[in-house]
């Protein structure tokens, strides 16, 4: 019995900026209903990665494919048609817009015809506060209320309720947890399995060892701009992970260096 | 206090608040005849040529951008329609073309540098400010020899750009209000004025939701651009000449209307209902104090104070709104 | 054949380094816009009433340029400038020629009025979260109200007259050797002062901070509150020093005198090489922008064209000098990645 083909794969991708090589070899899979984290300390190359993937750059070698099939994007809109949705780490919701407004960006839904299109504000409320709450996010009720009064975890449930609703089979999260507090972290991690449980491919990218084993299938952690470890949940103790991620020396090296 | 919360969160509320504000003040102060000054034409003049410039420059500025270039575009579209139909003497709809073309050309300009380079729009339009002038300036005296030119524009033309209804009121007015009817539309219930809000929030998700933000950037300062040269075209008709002079005050006037009304400078809040009221909030600062006992020589003063009592209102209905978006728990 | 010597090869890239400096872009500029007229106006340009005309001209834009480009770096605009000029100018003219105090009276008062201004607009922006933009705008309605509504009320009319005392008129106001502005040599020791806050003064690196990110610097210890008032307090005494200038040098002052520095002080800013967002800028270039706007601004007299396309040219100019500020930028970048 074949596998199906995992929904999303990079290919020994490379990605440089004229003679900056920023990203070298890179091979991954998501499956269907997984999550993989992607772990890496600042300068690692993540962004770059999440960029590639969500069509800002194109790879300089290598491939993308969904479902097999192999990907060209030129720019953003293309990867989000495609299902590749992308929820960066400081919103990407219009914090001065309705939750409504800021919902359907981009597509509103209208009513009327010709030159006399009317945005639907009934309608998109009523859609916008139904994906959000068939999330578990109950507090929201009026799509009107500004998005800027949202919490930070209740905004990032709002993107990621946005990304399911239109159809994405991927979804990569650029730190979702970084600016969050314990109790708005849980709530976005566990819109994270929620997400899983629909059956997309989730991406989750984060510098936070604890967040990641909380919803992670499957981990890989990149050291300047490579691959360093690629491992099962399970297969690895939370120490060896956050070792990996110091870029691979162990505490004890760590201090000898400093000269304890 | 439920009913009014949700109206204060609109951005037009300081605006309304100001108006009243400054209504009460003339006449608790000023001695105010209401029912002269709602009769008289000299503010409701001033502020149909401001207003139909403030529409387009504050939805531009909800879109996160600023124009002040319209300051030399409004002569640029009187002395453009005066010299093509007052000194060449050609049919005035062709002076009417060139005033529009003019702003076509500028607002292109504009949008194409905005969008080509990393270039802030602010020093963008005062290097088109300032060329402007001087094409302006130097255009007339090449082609005229003269920094004003005369303009005998056609009845019918008059009629419908350049009357004053009753004698005193200029048939403006009512291109005003139609413009800020169409304005209102497209911002507010169609998906067009979305997009302007959604740019001005993040411009780059705007980007990555689909939005043309470049298109829309080059529409914006086309219209803001064209509407002053529209409103220059109207005055040359109206007075019959037009002066090469003239134009840098209202960079100023515009924006105190258009803050005032609610907009904020980083872009992405802001209604047409409240850009409206906050011109007639100030043409009725500048121009009703004539008709108040205090010396006119104050009135920049009460723009002044008007301006930062308003904006400390606007900021502060606006902490509101976002505060008052959580529900009880 | 000898191979290079170390020495030659450090002075190579020292030169070469010299050269991607954002300053060298607006240096080079100014030659080619300096050029351009000399040769257009000829001996005249080359000769004292060509530099005489210019420096003039660059002295009283330069020293309201400095402290609005120090502003700028960290982050701000000020509009009000505009107004505390003609409002300082007045100042010394009602105190010491309408009501015949002594001059030095006046100038104090002059002076004294820009410091007040820059302390409110100072205030005003680090204690409400509105932009500076609209701040300063506001402050500049309210001075040009005040300004217009006091002088009617006192001198009854939009201009007022006075005779500077000698001591005063020689320093402050005179011609040397008939041409040049005594305004030029104060210019040089704003310069000065303003270099040395920026560049050499711990301060300087707060200004950057500031115009960098707010946050970061307040969260670093840096008193951001204090240094922005204590910029818009130079910016509003530098405008007023101006006003007095004038008004000694020309005996005279009005109401309506001063809005051309609100965007032209801007100009030689961003000419210079100040980015409009902050963080980055230097006095040198802010000197080198102010020369060279001076130069187009006169030069254009002396040149048999047109006055009026000097604005054409100048608009121009803005654009190329920010373009080519920007493109220096990216090329040090590039270069600075390269090297790691």
């Amino acid at each position: 019995m074949s596998q199906p083909a995992p929904v999303i794969e990079l290919r020994d991708v490379n990605k440089s900026f004229g003679p900056i090589d920023v990203l070298h070899d890179i091979s991954l899979k998501v499956n269907k209903g997984e999550v993989l984290c992607l772990l890496g300390d600042n300068g690692a190359g993540k962004s770059t990665l999440i960029k590639t993937l969500a069509g800002v750059h194109k790879p300089t070698s290598g491939e993308i494919l969904l479902d097999g099939n192999r990907l060209s994007f030129d720019r953003p809109k293309d990867a989000q048609d495609i299902g590749i949705a992308t929820v960066h780490q400081f919103g990407g919701t219009f914090p001065l817009m309705s939750i409504g407004r800021s919902f359907f960006a981009g597509v509103e839904p209208t009513k009327g015809f010709g030159p006399f299109k009317v945005y639907d504000r009934a309608r998109a409320n009523q859609i916008a506060v139904k994906a959000v709450q068939d999330f578990g996010i109950t507090r929201i009720d009026d799509g009107d209320r500004l998005v800027g009064g949202l919490s930070g975890g209740e905004r990032q449930s709002l993107a990621i309720a946005r990304a399911v609703h239109f159809g994405a089979r991927v979804l990569i999260l650029d730190e979702p947890t970084a600016a969050l507090g314990v109790k708005q972290a849980a709530h976005v991690l566990r819109i994270v399995n929620e997400a899983k449980k629909r059956g997309l491919a989730v991406i989750f990218i984060t510098h936070q060892v604890m967040h990641a084993m909380a919803v992670g299938d499957h981990f890989a952690v990149l050291i300047r701009g490579a691959i360093a470890a690629d491992f099962r949940k399970g297969e690895k103790s939370r120490e060896e992970i956050a070792d990996l991620m110091a870029g691979g020396e162990s505490m004890a090296e760590l201090e000898a260096n400093i000269g304890n | 206090m439920h009913l009014i919360a949700p109206l204060l969160r609109r951005p037009a509320a300081a605006a309304v608040l100001s108006l009243f504000g400054i209504l009460i003040f003339y006449v608790v102060f000023g001695g105010v005849n209401l029912g002269t000054l709602a009769g008289a034409a000299s503010w409701l003049n001033f502020a149909a040529n401001l207003g139909i410039v403030a529409i387009p420059v504050g939805l531009l500025m909800i879109s996160g951008e600023i124009d002040i270039s319209i300051g030399a575009m409004i002569p640029a579209g009187s002395m453009t329609t005066a010299i093509i139909s007052g000194y060449y003497e050609l049919p005035i709809f062709f002076g009417m073309l060139g005033a529009i073309g003019v702003g076509v050309i500028v607002g292109t300009i504009n949008g194409l540098l905005a969008i080509r380079t990393t270039v802030p729009s602010l020093i963008i339009t005062l290097g088109t400010l300032v060329a402007m002038q001087g094409i302006i300036l130097s255009a007339s005296k090449l082609l005229t020899g003269e920094a004003s030119v005369a303009i005998t524009a056609p009845d019918w033309s008059k009629f419908i750009f350049g009357q004053l209804i009753g004698g005193s009121h200029q048939v403006i007015i009512v291109w005003w209000v139609a413009i800020a009817a169409i304005f209102w539309f497209v911002a507010h219930q169609s998906r067009y004025g979305n997009w302007i809000f959604a740019m001005g929030g993040d411009r780059e998700s705007a980007r990555n939701a689909g939005i043309p933000v470049d298109r829309m950037t080059i529409i914006l300062f086309i219209l803001t651009a064209t509407s002053a040269s529209f409103v220059g075209m109207c005055q040359a008709i109206l007075f019959n000449s037009a002066q090469v002079s003239g134009g840098m005050n209202i960079i100023f006037n515009v924006i105190v209307s258009v803050v005032v009304g609610g907009v904020i400078l980083t872009g992405g809040f802001g209604s047409v209902i409240g850009i409206v009221i906050g011109t007639l909030t100030f043409a009725i600062v500048s121009q009703g104090i004539y008709f108040t006992q205090i010396d006119r020589n104050w009135s920049n003063l009460i723009i002044g104070a008007m301006l930062l009592i308003a904006v400390l209102m606007n900021d502060t209905f606006r902490k509101l709104a976002t505060i008052g978006s959580l529900s009880k728990k | 054949m000898a191979p290079k010597s170390p020495n030659s090869r450090a002075r190579a890239s020292k030169l070469g380094a010299l050269a991607r400096r954002p300053e060298a872009g607006t240096f080079l500029g100014m030659l080619v816009v300096y050029v351009f007229f000399a040769t257009l106006g000829g001996a005249v340009f080359l000769g004292a009433p060509g530099w005489s005309s210019f420096l003039n001209m660059a002295a009283e834009v330069g020293i309201i340029a400095l402290p609005v480009g120090l502003l700028m770096i960290a982050g701000e605009l000020d509009i009000s400038v505009g107004a505390v000029l003609p409002a300082s100018s007045l100042t010394v003219a009602i105190i010491s020629g309408h009501y015949d105090l002594p001059t030095h009276y006046g100038i104090f008062g002059g002076l004294f009025v820009g410091l007040l201004v820059g302390f409110v607009n100072g205030f005003l922006v680090t204690r409400t979260t509105i932009p500076s933009l609209i701040i300063t705008i506001g402050t500049m309605f309210g001075v040009m109200g005040l300004t217009l509504g006091l002088t009617v009320l006192i001198a009854g009319s939009t201009g007022v007259f006075m005779t500077p005392d000698p001591m005063a008129r020689t320093l402050l106001g005179q011609f040397i050797g008939g041409m040049f502005q005594v305004t030029i040599f104060w210019w040089a020791g704003f310069i000065a002062v303003v270099y040395y806050v920026l560049h050499i003064s711990p301060w300087g690196n707060w200004i950057f901070a500031l115009g960098g990110d707010r946050e970061s610097a307040r969260n670093a210890g840096i008193p951001t509150q204090r240094v922005t008032v204590a910029l818009y307090m130079s910016s509003g005494f530098a405008a007023a020093f101006v006003g007095v200038a004038q008004v000694l040098t020309f005996q005279s002052a009005q109401v309506a005198a001063g809005q051309a520095f609100i965007f032209n002080s801007i100009m030689c800013a961003v000419i210079g090489g100040v980015l409009l967002t902050g963080g980055a800028g230097s006095v040198i270039g802010i000197v080198l922008g102010t020369l060279t706007f001076a130069i187009v601004n006169q030069g254009i007299f002396f040149s048999g064209l047109d006055p009026n396309y000097g604005s054409v040219i100048i608009g121009a100019l803005l654009l190329a000098a920010v373009l080519s500020n920007d493109g220096f930028r990216t090329l040090a970048m590039r270069y600075a990645a390269k090297k790691t």
